[in-house]
């Protein structure tokens, strides 16, 4: 999904190089500056972009009604609306996007341009060629809501959520996406835990370092210039161990952080997904169920309802096979991507805060 | 006893061997090695001063037995201590010895003699087997030691290792072979508590090794032989074999007749000294078992080791002997592992409490050099500590093994209060009691009514802690009240150093009497003390101070400048004390974070249907579980090594303050006593004005007692004054070394836990 370039597209820049390049705070509102290789080869498209313009092209995704099994396609997840000075309830929906100074949230909105422009089918859209090179912002006037919307299925949606699947394929998948999304949320709240943590601990080591400081003075007496030194060296150790934890928390956030959020999202994007697809298929069945009971007067017009259905379920199930596959394969590389970078992140900081202790502790030892 | 024989063969491979003993660079190093390790060995009191000068350390530890019991001394224990003494002279060591051993001569001929006999060969193995399936715990060590030791005899270079180096689990068997029963007992009664006992339950052990020995010599035999052989073949020196089984043979017949019984015994006091601590230290059972695993893991593993310390002997009996090297080789090959293999079990277990075991077993010089070796971070920690406290040596009191009382809310904690010393002052220079915190609570009343009012700063027990307390008497085991008795027992063991580190305070006899009597007076009135109550007092103290110095027009600046300079880093180290804790609270938070994250990954890997992926991920949470062992290590250092040691700085500003306090008093009596000398002399002019000559003559009197009062109480207000001046400097200089000290630790502690951190990371990126 993410790593594949597909021919005919008419995406006039590089998917690898779409790059959310900054995030502006500008008043109450957040703007990302995107900025996109051209193919042609030197040159940038540089825009900027709100989260109306993101969602507006979420929309015009959902709403290609003419490409064949559309609704069978995962999604690639927007990530929740982000403000700028969230709520409690808006920042526990962002989770570890709503950290670092809104950083990994443009890495997570560049993550979903990315995996757009690389999708084989939406990247055809010709939306997402204005979202990404048009100077003028595209989506500033209110898009329709489409049925696809995710807010209106919840409703509609618990009853069909257990229905029986005529395939095992997507009965199973359907399981294990049960069962992904909720672990997967579990693990990610508790990483977020865990990042926070060491965020305080950062934070609280700063105070440590600030208070040791406060015991420096400045005397003739040697006494208590020796007991100077060695609180200011305890204290330069603090605030060091201090940037490490907060360097470790970052670490955290950019490479496993990410991927498990976008995992996250992406699993909910599949149960999406599936739902629609279950959603046609009691459509389908329902239409089945007409034809056969309809009078014959109307048996032909059911006929063709059920016919057209059955038609755009298969389609759906194609598509839906096709992308569940194709998630599937992406999300292991992303994973892998994500620990990988993770484990030399945390290597790196490690070297270099024993580096950092070593030093710490020739200077104490020189002062002994 | 069939593990033991399985055991015995030397875990390394022989070419190692030889490569190393040729490395005569390795060699001197190692010799040094072993030279501390004799120092170590030697009575607890001596052996950091050992450490410094290895040269000296033979003669020293000679002196120390001397020392320890004077009482003791035997005809036997003369030559032992010549031998001791003389380290540096080989020959003269080896003919004191064999004086004394009439045995060992025989033996060292007869090697000479007898080169060729097979039969010798065997003979050797055998006793060497039996001994080894006879000593239930240290056998394979002690057996070998004994075959070293008396090649080393042979030899006639370093008699004084024999003697000194071995713990003296290990010491006293060898020497009973060696030499003759009578330096055993020499050694035995020198810790007496300890082997005097065991000698003779042992005996009826006796059989069973017998019969095992002569089982065991088919297949062990023939093993040692195997060695044997390749030694030779190594060294090209078919001497080798010959020399190691006569001795051992004779050994062998020694043992068979009357020695027998005794090195059963001292063998079986190895088991016995072990269940000492075992016994003091609920967590040593557990790590004990460990220990065997451990050590055997070691031996075969790290190869390394054993070699370099084996060397260490082997390069001496080089140095001395170059005619019989390879026998001496093949021995102590064996010797070298046998010595590594005990060194890691002792230090293993004691790796908590070096200094608390040193006393009940004597073995704390392996330990320290296994540790060196082997388990590195916090044996060596201990070591550096141990060094830091090398030149001030004189007493360590270190508290331990908190063990609940009582049930119900009338239970409550006592300790064990080890001393150690070499202060003329004690009757012993180890021995222990029992207290229980108002025990402490109440030498610190006693104290501070003796010399608070003299300006001493009396170092404060920590609080009572109710809610802590009651926790710990409901018995609930969670790891809280844990935390909380390793903070008071650290801040009790904390409190009690700096009372006895304290010259003063020392010579009191309540201190004394504290660290020696068996019963102590249950303390009373303690309660004022504890918990709020003692906190108050202190804000009390503070308060009067505050008071008085208003009207106390200051006439010292020191003075003035000092007790503003106590409130504002009272104030800080309040705040640090505070900051810290929020620290330790957030590292939990980290930890069980960490450990749910853990969980939860696990879940997610079990979930996951792509098998690398929910491999990959059930790593992840092996990795992270390891991370959360790591952060509750880091929290607990951060609680004790930073936090508790705030602490006590803040109760020791405490008790400064108190200290200025009572010079203040001082000063208030001589302020009341010159105002009432004022008020006399006025009586006195109006008395001569009434010319009343009958009251003046009483007035005079008054006057004149009352002028002495003020010299007295303006003299006793200087020396306070004094004293409190000379306690605060002490305390500052010492605030510094302490707190120096306590970082390096925590930075090295740091160090520690990134690296593990770093390999824990490690770890993942195979994936």
């Amino acid at each position: 999904m993410m790593e594949e370039v597909k021919e005919g597209s008419v995406l006039s820049v590089q998917t690898n190089g779409i790059k959310v390049s900054e995030v502006v705070k500008d008043g109450d509102s957040l703007t990302f500056i995107i900025i996109s290789q051209k193919l042609s080869g030197t040159g940038e498209y540089h825009v900027a972009r709100t989260y109306d313009d993101f969602d507006w092209l979420q929309q015009h995704l959902f709403s290609q009604e003419e490409v064949p099994g559309i609704q069978g396609i995962i999604f690639p997840p927007l990530p929740a609306r982000a403000q700028v000075n969230p709520s409690a309830k808006v920042m526990k929906q962002l989770g570890l996007l709503a950290l670092g100074d809104w950083k990994p949230y443009g890495a997570a909105l560049e993550q979903f341009l990315q995996q757009v422009a690389s999708h084989s089918v939406l990247c055809k859209n010709k939306a997402l060629e204005d979202f990404l090179t048009s100077t003028e912002p595209p989506g500033r006037q209110k898009s329709k809501k489409n049925i696809l919307n995710r807010l209106s299925q919840a409703v509609e949606g618990l009853r069909k959520e257990g229905h029986k699947d005529v395939e095992d394929f997507f009965q199973n998948e359907r399981d294990l996406n049960q069962a992904l999304t909720n672990c997967t949320k579990v693990v990610a709240e508790k990483f977020l835990d865990v990042v926070q943590t060491e965020q305080k601990i950062s934070v609280a080591c700063g105070h440590f370092s600030a208070a040791l400081q406060m015991c420096v003075e400045s005397a003739e007496d040697p006494d208590k210039q020796d007991f100077s030194r060695v609180c200011k060296s305890l204290s330069e150790v603090f605030s060091s161990m201090g940037k490490h934890m907060l360097s470790v928390a970052e670490n955290d956030t950019d490479s496993l952080g990410l991927g498990l959020d976008l995992d996250s999202r992406y699993q909910d994007a599949e149960k999406e997904m599936l739902f629609r697809r279950t959603c046609k298929l009691v459509e389908l069945e329902a239409a089945q169920r007409n034809a056969e009971r309809a009078k014959p007067v109307k048996k032909a017009a059911m006929e063709e309802v059920k016919k057209t259905t059955e038609t755009e379920f298969n389609q759906i199930s194609v598509m839906a096979k096709q992308e569940i596959m194709e998630l599937k394969r992406a999300r292991v590389q992303w994973f892998q991507r994500a620990l990988v970078l993770w484990c030399e992140k945390q290597l790196v900081t490690a070297k270099k805060n024993t580096e950092q202790l070593n030093l710490h502790l020739e200077k104490v030892r020189a002062l002994a | 006893m069939a593990t033991s024989s399985e055991r015995s063969p030397p875990p390394f491979p022989d070419s190692e061997e030889q490569d190393i003993l040729q490395d005569t660079e390795d060699e001197i190093g190692q010799q040094q090695q072993r030279d501390s390790d004799y120092g170590e060995d030697e009575d607890d009191e001596l052996f950091m001063s050992t450490i410094s000068d290895p040269p000296d350390t033979d003669t020293t530890p000679a002196v120390t037995s001397q020392n320890t019991d004077p009482s003791l001394e035997s005809p036997i224990d003369d030559p032992m201590m010549e031998l001791v003494s003389e380290p540096s002279d080989s020959k003269p060591a080896a003919d004191v010895l064999s004086e004394p051993s009439d045995e060992f001569e025989d033996l060292s001929n007869t090697e000479s003699d007898t080169n060729d006999d097979p039969m010798a060969k065997t003979d050797t193995t055998d006793d060497f087997f039996d001994l080894l399936g006879s000593e239930s715990e240290s056998k394979k060590a002690v057996a070998q030691m004994e075959v070293t030791h008396t090649a080393e005899i042979q030899l006639e270079k370093e008699v004084t290792p024999a003697l000194v180096d071995v713990m003296l689990d290990f010491s006293l068997p060898e020497t009973k072979l060696e030499d003759t029963v009578v330096v055993l007992g020499s050694d035995s009664n020198a810790k007496s508590d300890l082997s005097v006992p065991e000698t003779r339950p042992v005996e009826p052990l006796l059989d069973s090794p017998l019969k095992v020995e002569a089982k065991m010599q088919n297949a062990a035999v023939v093993d040692l032989f195997g060695d044997d052989e390749e030694g030779s073949d190594l060294f090209a020196e078919p001497k080798l074999s010959k020399a190691s089984k006569l001795p051992q043979k004779s050994l062998f017949e020694e043992v068979d007749n009357n020695l027998f019984p005794e090195p059963l015994g001292a063998n079986d006091k190895k088991p016995v000294t072990v269940s000492v601590p075992v016994g003091l230290e609920p967590k040593a059972i557990v790590t004990k078992a460990e220990v065997e695993v451990r050590s055997k893991a070691s031996v075969l593993t790290e190869p390394d080791d054993f070699f370099s310390e084996e060397t260490m002997v082997t390069e001496s009996a080089q140095k001395m002997q170059s005619g019989t090297t390879s026998k001496t080789n093949g021995l102590q090959e064996e010797e070298g592992d046998i010595f590594a293999e005990a060194t890691v079990e002792l230090s293993l277990d004691s790796p908590r409490n070096e200094r608390k075991r040193e006393p009940s077993k004597p073995s704390p010089p392996t330990a320290l050099s296994a540790a060196a070796g082997l388990s590195p971070p916090e044996a060596l920690e201990e070591l550096e500590e141990e060094e830091e406290d090398d030149d001030k040596f004189e007493i360590q009191v270190s508290v331990k093994a908190p063990e609940k009382v009582g049930d119900g809310m009338t239970a409550y904690m006592a300790y064990k209060v080890f001393t150690q010393t070499s202060l003329a002052m004690f009757r012993n220079p180890t021995f222990s009691v029992r207290r229980r915190y108002s025990d402490f609570l109440g030498l610190y009343e006693k104290l501070s009514e003796k010399h608070g009012p003299n300006g001493y700063i009396v170092p404060p027990p920590p609080e009572k802690n109710l809610l802590g307390m009651t926790k710990v008497k409901v018995g609930k085991e969670d790891s809280s009240s844990v935390d909380f008795l390793e903070r008071r027992r650290g801040a009790l063991e904390r409190y009690l150093q700096r009372v006895v580190c304290h010259p003063t305070l020392l010579q009191d006899p309540d201190v004394r009497e504290f660290l020696e009597r068996e019963e102590l007076p249950r303390a009373v009135n303690t309660q004022a003390l504890s918990g709020a109550g003692f906190l108050k007092m202190i804000n009390r103290a503070t308060d009067a101070v505050s008071k008085m110095t208003i009207k106390m027009n200051e006439s010292d600046v020191w003075f003035e400048d000092k007790l503003q300079e106590v409130e504002s880093s009272d104030q800080q180290f309040r705040k640090l004390h505070a900051l810290v804790e929020s620290l330790v609270l957030h590292r939990k938070e980290l930890s069980t974070n960490t450990a749910s994250f853990a969980k939860s990954t696990a879940m997610l890997g079990s979930a996951e249907d792509n098998t690398a992926l929910s491999r990959a991920l059930s790593q992840l949470s092996e990795v992270e579980d390891k991370m959360e062992q790591l952060h509750q290590d880091q929290a607990s250092n951060d609680a004790f090594g930073l936090a508790e040691h705030i602490a006590d700085f803040i109760r020791l500003l405490g008790a400064i303050r108190g200290s200025f306090d009572h010079r203040m008093k001082a000063w208030q009596r001589w302020q009341d006593a010159q105002s009432m000398l004022q008020k006399k002399r006025e009586a006195e002019a109006k008395l001569l004005w009434a010319n009343k000559p009958d009251k003046l003559q009483l007035a005079k009197e008054e006057i004149a007692e009352w002028e002495a009062k003020v010299t007295q109480y303006e003299r006793e207000f200087e020396r306070v004054s004094a004293t409190v001046r000379k306690e605060v400097l002490h305390f500052e200089k010492e605030r510094t070394q302490n707190f120096k000290r306590q970082i390096m630790k925590y930075l090295e502690s740091l160090l520690r836990s990134q690296h593990q951190v770093g390999n824990c990371s490690n770890f993942r990126i195979h994936h």
